[in-house]
């Protein structure tokens, strides 16, 4: 799996490891930095990470270019990734962090749908089934870890659609 | 430490208040004494100092009472100083914190900087006196120090005579230094004579020497008048100079090679940085065909006015991208610019999103802004 990952251009671009200073530059660099850490975690099933880990991996360590995205720097994706929506803090100290490649919401939704295509409102499910039953195997709630799922059941059923 | 007296702090009528600083330490003579941390300010009649975790501490100096100031530069671990040497107190004087001290000097260290301005601020109110042709509240006046063989005279006499006084003086110290200019150049003149046995290495010495005198014209300014003026015609003088110059460098100088090219071609008068750069901050404002730009990291530059630093920004971005990426030093190579002028322009061309940095353990290094280029 960690073979066929596409890196992005900009993971060979060497400006793409520095901070930028023009606010406009940096905002583009900020979205790559951000899509590139939601789909290296998905593919990678990696769904919590510590900073000291993220400094290592290849995600932020291209060592081919010899280049690695300084460690404040990291913090700063984070942040953006946290305003997002798509990460969460485990501890005060921040040092270790969950990563939601879909945001809680978008996992609400695509439980409703699943569970509206397949007839099966207002019937209980375990949190096993719907992630790992038979019936979602094509779908696309395969992939969700099960803290997304229970974060996921209590935004749909926040939408009153879904008993809880 | 026996001039101060209790003061409540405020200001009389047609006392102004000129310059204040924190963290100011009084010593009595050499002695630290208890007043550590103040702040220390400078009214056109007195130096007040009221202690900064007490505010109810606060003494005062008048400024008739200071005979001269001197400066003492910081050193490692110690402050920047003033040292302020005092009249003997008067008889009548109001109570203080000290009823005697054996000294006859102060010294105020400025622990949280600040010493240059202040310093500056206090010559120029003892040179201007403004306290004696501004009557304050009796209480302040009593407190004058003797004045040997002065007449306390009062009304529009009174001031004629201290404007007599003050115009003698003056005429005294030009007189002092046209002598000291008349020896420094009758030095010079032996040295340019004598100039193989010299080493051009002395002779810029003694030049330096010269410029940090301030040799540099006190007559011409004389001549002109008053700083600006003498400034204006200095700006004048520059245009014609640097034409040239600046024609054969691409249009664009550092001010430090502005400074070196020319005093070098002074020759002997030689011109103090504060003059260059208060002559070329008016270039523009005389409508000349150059003019000071300050970037935005602080270094200045002397620019024709027809050449647009802007525009070679593009030419600067063909030659990033034909090379993929290059340093400050590469691209100063390159194009035949000093290297300080070369990385003003790839930051303003960074600042204006053409180009973006690389920096690493390898260096600085720019490249074309593929971020807003490429998708």
């Amino acid at each position: 799996m960690a073979m066929s990952f596409e890196w992005p251009w900009q993971y060979r671009f060497p400006p793409f490891f520095t901070l930028q200073p023009n606010v406009d530059t940096r905002q583009k660099q900020l979205a790559a930095w951000c899509s590139l850490v939601l789909s290296f975690c998905r593919l990678h099933k990696q769904s919590s990470m510590t900073v000291m880990e993220a400094q290592e991996s290849p995600l932020f360590n291209n060592v081919k270019l010899q280049r690695k995205l300084p460690v404040e720097s990291i913090q700063v994706v984070l942040e953006e990734l946290r305003k997002k929506g798509n990460l969460e803090w485990l501890d005060k100290n921040k040092s270790s962090f969950l990563i939601m490649w879909r945001r809680p919401e978008e996992w609400g939704k695509l439980i409703y749908q699943w569970v509206s295509r397949s007839g099966q409102n207002n019937s209980v499910f375990t949190l096993y089934e719907l992630t790992n039953g038979e019936d979602t195997e094509d779908e696309a709630l395969q992939p969700c870890p099960a803290h997304h799922s229970r974060w996921a059941k209590l935004e749909a059923s926040s939408e009153s659609k879904l008993p809880d | 430490m026996d001039r101060f007296v209790w003061t409540s702090g405020l200001l009389e009528i047609n006392e102004t208040l000129v310059i204040q600083q924190r963290g100011v330490r009084i010593y009595d003579g050499e002695e630290k004494i208890k007043f550590d941390a103040g702040t220390l300010l400078l009214s056109t009649h007195r130096l007040i100092w009221r202690d900064q975790k007490n505010h109810e501490c606060c003494m005062a100096i008048l400024l008739s009472q200071i005979v001269f100031i001197e400066e003492q530069a910081a050193g490692i671990g110690k402050s920047a100083k003033i040292v302020v040497h005092l009249h003997p107190p008067p008889s009548n004087k109001e109570p203080g914190p000290f009823q005697s001290s054996k000294n006859s000097y102060i010294k105020l260290s400025f622990k949280e900087h600040g010493q240059i301005e202040f310093y500056r601020r206090l010559s120029e109110e003892m040179t201007q006196r403004r306290w004696e042709n501004m009557p304050v509240s009796q209480s302040l006046q009593t407190n004058r120090g003797p004045q040997p063989g002065r007449i306390r005279a009062v009304g529009i006499v009174g001031i004629e005579r201290k404007l007599e006084e003050k115009r003698k003086e003056t005429d005294k110290n030009i007189s002092e230094a046209k002598e000291m200019v008349e020896l420094s150049k009758s030095i010079a003149n032996k040295i340019k004579d004598k100039q193989g046995d010299i080493t051009e290495d002395e002779t810029i010495r003694f030049k330096s020497y010269l410029l940090s005198m301030g040799i540099a014209n006190p007559v011409t300014r004389e001549t002109y008048g008053s700083g600006t003026q003498y400034h204006m015609q200095l700006a004048k003088q520059l245009a014609g100079i640097l034409q040239g110059p600046l024609e054969e460098r691409g249009g664009i100088m550092s001010l430090t090679e502005v400074y070196c090219l020319v005093n070098r071609a002074r020759g002997m008068e030689l011109l103090s940085p504060e003059d260059l750069v208060n002559a070329c901050k008016m270039l523009e404002a005389l409508k000349l065909p150059l003019r000071l730009r300050v970037f935005d990291s602080g270094v200045m530059v002397i620019e024709l006015q027809s050449h647009k630093e802007e525009e070679m920004v593009a030419s600067a971005l063909e030659t990033v991208s034909e090379k993929g990426s290059l340093t400050s030093e590469e691209f100063a190579k390159l194009v035949g610019m000093s290297v300080l002028l070369a990385k003003e322009r790839l930051l303003l061309a960074e600042k204006m999103g053409h180009l973006c940095r690389d920096d690493s353990v390898e260096g600085l290094r720019f490249y074309p802004n593929l971020f807003m280029t490429q998708s």
